[in-house]
């Protein structure tokens, strides 16, 4: 049940090449925008911000529509079928891992457009993979919420900027000694502490309070 | 007496006000005689996590039984709570101009905590307000309230212990820390904040009556 609902997720992502080719140009654009902008003359802690904030809006955008196909007829069918366990499972995973290759991509053209600036580029990873799989999880939960509420899309970023700043907090600090090209030794250990418990409080948080929603 | 702490309030927050300004205090670098904000900044940011506390607490009951009360009595107190951050921050501001000599700084975790919970607060009510159907406004409600929450303590709770902040007491600024709030000050600080927690209360239960008046009005 839970691999149907997961591999549901991918094939209507990819049948609907427009979603996923916009979500590219989107990216593809802020970033050119931003070099066009900024002109290439960025220092080290404005190059680390304006990449954050890029991803923090892409993510946004594309975890935001994550809840929109499911209304009506598809949420009824979705209710009499599946657990809503396994549902928001498969709406995590699949936000996350999106985001991931997201990141990754917008990392790429950032550095493409911009330059790169990271000298610690293990600890950027992974910085970038635990960043992802925690704007997948407090944005599907968000993507829920604002789905349910169906007021417009205005709504999915006014829910979600003041609960993502714990976590793009955190986020942004450690990035910034990747950025700076701190050795592993002198890495705080409690930082990165912190942003493996924010994921796990928001997974954890996410499978509490989804089947709450689920119902109508 | 069941509006006994309705007068306990208001006496022991006529106490520290008075009291509050004619007590003896520690003399300290920088704060000198400000360090009286104590009594009448502090209490009132007890109040507002007091009354979010509370208004997490009825959402969790809105889940767990589906009623609109609590999802009402959630609103008020989250509503009272978002009021008692206005006389935080003016008195903060006005402590912060004579003693950073500026009335508001990005630098200070707590000042960033505060704008945030705030923000987190206005987006709860305007997700209240976007959706109609009030079995369906609820719920939704609910849940954000508490992961809202969550999120609001991460940031005012853990992350300011991981940098120095400018407030008294953090980042080896003299302040009333374990050593020295004083038994003086003592006697004052703990009545101000119950006080004050208590005043938030009944401001809470004066909001919930007028909205059970008028539901009750509209039901007619």
């Amino acid at each position: 049940m839970l691999l149907s609902l997961i591999k549901k997720e991918f094939q209507l992502e990819f049948r609907q090449k427009s979603s996923l080719a916009g979500v590219l140009v989107y990216v593809i654009g802020t970033i050119f925008v931003s070099a066009m902008c900024f002109k290439a003359k960025v220092d080290k802690p404005t190059w680390n911000a304006l990449f954050w904030v890029i991803t923090l809006f892409t993510s946004v955008n594309i975890c935001g529509k994550s809840f929109l196909k499911e209304s009506g007829g598809q949420a009824l069918f979705n209710y009499l079928h599946y657990s809503p366990l396994h549902f928001i499972f498969a709406k995590v995973l699949f936000n996350m891992i999106l985001m991931l290759v997201l990141s990754l991509v917008t990392f790429f053209f950032y550095a493409f457009f911009i330059r790169n600036e990271v000298e610690n580029m293990s600890l950027f990873l992974l910085v970038l993979i635990l960043a992802s799989t925690g704007l997948g999880g407090v944005l599907s939960l968000m993507s829920a919420i604002s789905a349910k509420a169906s007021a417009g899309f205005g709504i999915m970023s006014i829910l979600s900027f003041p609960v993502l700043m714990p976590l793009i907090l955190v986020i942004i600090r450690l990035s910034k000694m990747a950025v700076d090209g701190i050795e592993w030794a002198g890495v705080s250990g409690q930082l990165l502490l912190i942003l493996g418990a924010l994921n796990l409080l928001t997974l954890a948080l996410s499978f509490l309070l989804f089947p709450y929603l689920w119902r109508d | 007496m069941k509006s006994a702490y309705k007068s306990i309030s208001v006496l022991l927050i006529l106490y520290t006000l008075v009291w509050g300004l004619l007590n003896a205090v520690p003399r300290l670098d920088i704060l000198n005689e400000t360090i009286r904000n104590v009594y009448y900044h502090v209490p009132v940011w007890f109040a507002m996590l007091f009354m979010m506390a509370l208004s997490l607490i009825q959402s969790l009951r809105q889940l767990q039984t589906g009623s609109l009360l609590h999802d009402a009595k959630a609103a008020n107190a989250a509503v009272v709570g978002l009021f008692f951050s206005i006389p935080g921050l003016l008195t903060g501001s006005l402590w912060a101009k004579f003693t950073w000599g500026t009335w508001w700084t990005f630098q200070d975790p707590k000042l960033n905590g505060v704008a945030i919970s705030i923000l987190i607060y206005l987006a709860y009510f305007i997700l209240r307000l976007s959706v109609d159907d009030e079995q369906k406004r609820a719920r939704i409600s609910a849940v954000y309230n508490v992961f809202a929450f969550v999120m609001m303590n991460v940031f005012i709770m853990i992350l300011p212990r991981l940098t120095d902040s400018l407030h008294p007491g953090n980042g080896g600024n003299p302040a009333f820390g374990k050593y020295d709030l004083d038994d003086n000050m003592r006697l004052v600080f703990y009545p101000a904040v119950i006080g004050w927690v208590l005043f938030s209360y009944w401001m809470y239960e004066i909001k919930n009556r007028l909205t059970f008046l008028q539901h009750k009005l509209y039901e007619n």
